[in-house]
């Protein structure tokens, strides 16, 4: 598997530039594009969440505000430019800092939880060969990048001079140091199958066998363990008890307002996406097709639904239905409180992932004692 | 619950929570005065009046008439009753015994629409109050079904100012009946959604039984009234301890909290008790609907209303509790004192009592099953 950064080095070498200036500059042009899709990403989750919101209760949703004179109508479309017009207002609106507040620490912390997010991006394959770098260690890194992001959470509690928002940063820093534990127990698992931490490794040995999600039991019940304790991770419904609007007002974000308010958000929604991704890569096959993994002999002329032009659309399809279901469960559930949610995680969660552990390190080994 | 641990031991220092009067879940505006020691909260001081509007002093000042729409602006989730315990004391002052029976009935029919409007306001609010938005959505819904029959009835959506002492402002609309039980019939299976979606959720058990348990003793030492009171196993309602109105022509239940998901007079129990009560003023409502007779509303109004000298107190059975009027008559067209008894306002005193030892979380949970409203609190 080759990176972008790789093709982009390559082909710029012409130019007879030094090598690393040329790495430096070509850096530039995946971050854009990362930026990019955070944003886009961010914009269109906000529509499709508020659009999902509507429909689960039974109401329209934004209807109002269109895109270049094309307003949608009565239909499921309606209001299509309303998170633009949300982005733009909140960008143009008033940055209030509090008189007692640290001003630094507080204009700090949405950068550190944005550059968490959009670092992360980095590891990410979109699709085979679609990754901006393609390291050895990606699972290792996007579970250390996805964590740094807690560090400005505490932050802006912190220096928000608010008591709500120093619950909401205390509540945060325990929830996601915690939950990182039972995540990284289940990536560990299909660590353990795989043999390599890479992320092209681990989809090309699911498109050798079988998806991870239907490789064993346990795998099995590794996905649903990973997928829940991404959604707490990710500060959503039922475990958003840090920004628990009905208890902490905002939580951590109580005191922001603004642009630095809109930059959390888009962090908010990267992070969806990210963590959508890394289960579809490890657990749903990446960008391999679902006709693959039924192996019912597809003709010929259909085998290019499986290669890598069609593997973005493959991927993306996984990630959005996660994301679907997240907000699914937004909309449905209550909020747990915060020492069930310890619970959940500490004397559920962590045994049964130690358990597991142990017990797909039998299964491999009788697996291929048994039919190899 | 958790206890705070002896202090000394960990040397934890208690620190002063403001929670209100702007928050979200205050259902107005309260202030909470919590000291908490982290997320576990010791003692909870609820600070008053921040929408105090003279109501008892004014009504010195006001003829009899004058003070019936003051009387809605009370309990502005609950008008209709509001009114209605006012028009009965006063009745009561001037001796009024029999009203025309179709006065009546109108006024048991739309209090019981309007306990069923306040209940699903207070079961859709007990669900945000946990985290879950949309049932609110839904009860919301449901109710606006209501607010639209009491636009037709009486021209207004809150507050109604319908129910005079001595009969009506006006009689029913011609097609009410039907569209009433067209409603019912549509409301019913709602009902069955909202227990699906909230009631029997295991998270929502999980956030609200055993939570704020009210033992049955302190309930009645605190004056707790209502359906809160019912939640702790206690089947006191007026309507048929105290039958008032019309109210022992109709064959209905009292439901009472049983514990189903914890301990009796936990959270899940006031909660739920509200979701049973609906399904009984449903009951009356058929019943008073099928039998509603014909007759003239404004008949027994008196002409001017000005009482001989004495004393009244009555009693009434509102959405949220036991609403008390005493009125004292110096032979005026004005009382010369007013004094309401405010069943929210016994009700949110037993906050400290049952969240101390809970976490600020629990507190929301606990002052939502209350299900308080700060206009009558304050008045």
């Amino acid at each position: 598997m080759s990176s972008i950064i790789d093709y982009l080095v390559d082909s710029l070498s012409f130019t007879g530039i030094d090598d690393s200036l040329l790495l430096v500059l070509a850096i530039h042009i995946p971050a854009i594009a990362i930026f990019l899709v955070m944003v886009v990403n961010a914009t269109v989750a906000v529509y499709m969440e508020r659009k999902i919101a509507a429909f689960m209760q039974d109401r329209l949703g934004p209807m109002e505000v269109g895109l270049f004179g094309f307003k949608g109508g009565k239909k499921f479309w309606g209001g299509i430019g309303q998170t633009i017009a949300d982005a733009i207002k909140l960008l143009s609106k008033e940055d209030i800092i509090p008189d007692n507040a640290d001003k630094k620490l507080m204009l700090l912390a949405p950068f550190i939880i944005f550059i968490g997010a959009f670092v992360t991006f980095v590891a990410i394959p979109f699709s085979e060969n679609l990754v901006v770098s393609d390291f050895n260690i990606g699972i290792f890194y996007i579970i250390a990048m996805s964590s740094v992001g807690v560090i400005g959470i505490i932050l802006a509690g912190w220096s928000s001079n608010n008591k709500w928002s120093l619950y909401g940063s205390m509540r945060a820093a325990a929830q996601i140091v915690s939950y990182e534990i039972p995540i990284g127990l289940t990536l560990l698992l299909v660590v353990i199958v795989v043999g390599s931490l890479n992320l092209g490794d681990i989809v090309q040995w699911q498109a050798d066998n079988r998806w991870f999600i239907l490789h064993s039991p346990f795998t099995f019940i590794a996905f649903f363990i990973y997928f829940i304790s991404v959604v707490a991770e990710t500060n959503r419904t039922p475990f958003d008890i840090p920004e628990a609007e009905s208890e902490l007002v905002a939580g951590w974000m109580t005191e922001y307002s603004g642009f630095k308010w809109a930059i959390f958000f888009l962090s908010e929604y990267a992070n969806m996406l990210i963590v959508s991704i890394v289960a579809s890569i490890v657990f749903l096959g990446g960008w391999l097709s679902p006709l693959a993994i039924l192996n019912i002999g597809i003709p010929q002329q259909w085998m290019f639904l499986d290669g890598p032009v069609l593997g973005i659309f493959w991927i993306m399809i996984k990630a959005i239905f996660l994301i679907f279901v997240m907000m699914w469960f937004r909309w449905t559930f209550p909020r747990l409180r915060v020492d069930q949610l310890m619970y959940l995680c500490w004397k559920v969660f962590i045994p049964f992932c130690l358990a597991n552990l142990f017990f797909v390190s039998i299964w491999e080994l009788l697996w291929s004692a048994i039919f190899k | 619950m958790y206890k705070v641990l002896d202090k000394s031991i960990i040397g934890a220092d208690e620190m002063v929570l403001n929670m209100g009067p702007q928050h979200p879940s205050t259902h107005g505006v309260l202030r909470l005065k919590i000291v908490t020691d982290g997320e576990i909260v010791s003692h909870i001081e609820p600070i008053i009046g921040y929408l105090h509007r003279c109501f008892e002093k004014h009504c010195e000042n006001l003829s009899y008439e004058q003070i019936a729409p003051f009387a809605d602006r009370c309990d502005y989730l609950a008008a209709m009753h509001m009114g209605h315990a006012y028009a009965i004391s006063v009745e009561k002052l001037l001796g009024i015994e029999e009203l025309p029976l179709r006065v009546e009935y109108i006024r048991v029919i739309l209090a019981e629409f309007q306990r069923i409007a306040s209940h699903l306001i207070a079961v859709g609010v007990f669900g945000l109050d946990v985290g879950a938005i949309t049932p609110f959505t839904w009860t919301l819904r449901d109710r606006e079904r209501i607010i639209d029959l009491f636009e037709q009835v009486t021209g207004a959506r809150l507050l109604y100012n319908y129910i005079w002492p001595g009969g009506l402002a006006h009689d029913l609309p011609p097609n009410f009946v039907s569209r009433a039980l067209e409603f019912l019939d549509y409301f019913e299976p709602q009902i069955e959604e909202y227990n699906n979606l909230l009631t029997t959720n295991k998270i929502f058990i999980e956030r609200s039984a055993d939570v704020g348990v009210m033992p049955k003793d302190v309930a009645i030492n605190y004056g707790v009234t209502g359906p809160s009171l019912r939640g702790s196993g206690i089947p006191f309602d007026l309507r048929k301890d105290e039958p008032y109105s019309i109210y022992n022509k109709f064959d209905f239940d009292v439901p009472v909290g049983q514990g189903l998901m914890g301990t009796v007079g936990d959270s899940w129990d006031r909660y739920y008790v509200k979701v049973l009560e609906i399904k009984e003023s449903i009951k009356i409502l058929r019943q008073a609907l099928a039998q509603l007779p014909e007759g003239d509303v404004q008949a027994a109004i008196p002409k001017k209303i000005r009482p001989k000298k004495g004393e009244v107190y009555s009693r009434y059975e509102t959405a949220r509790g036991d609403v008390g009027f005493y009125i004292r008559s110096g032979g005026k067209n004005m009382p010369s004192r007013l004094k309401m008894r405010s069943p929210a306002y016994c009700n949110l005193s037993i906050l400290n009592e049952i969240s101390a030892g809970w976490m600020i979380s629990d507190v929301i949970t606990i002052l939502g099953s209350l299900d308080i409203v700060l206009g009558e609190i304050d008045r």
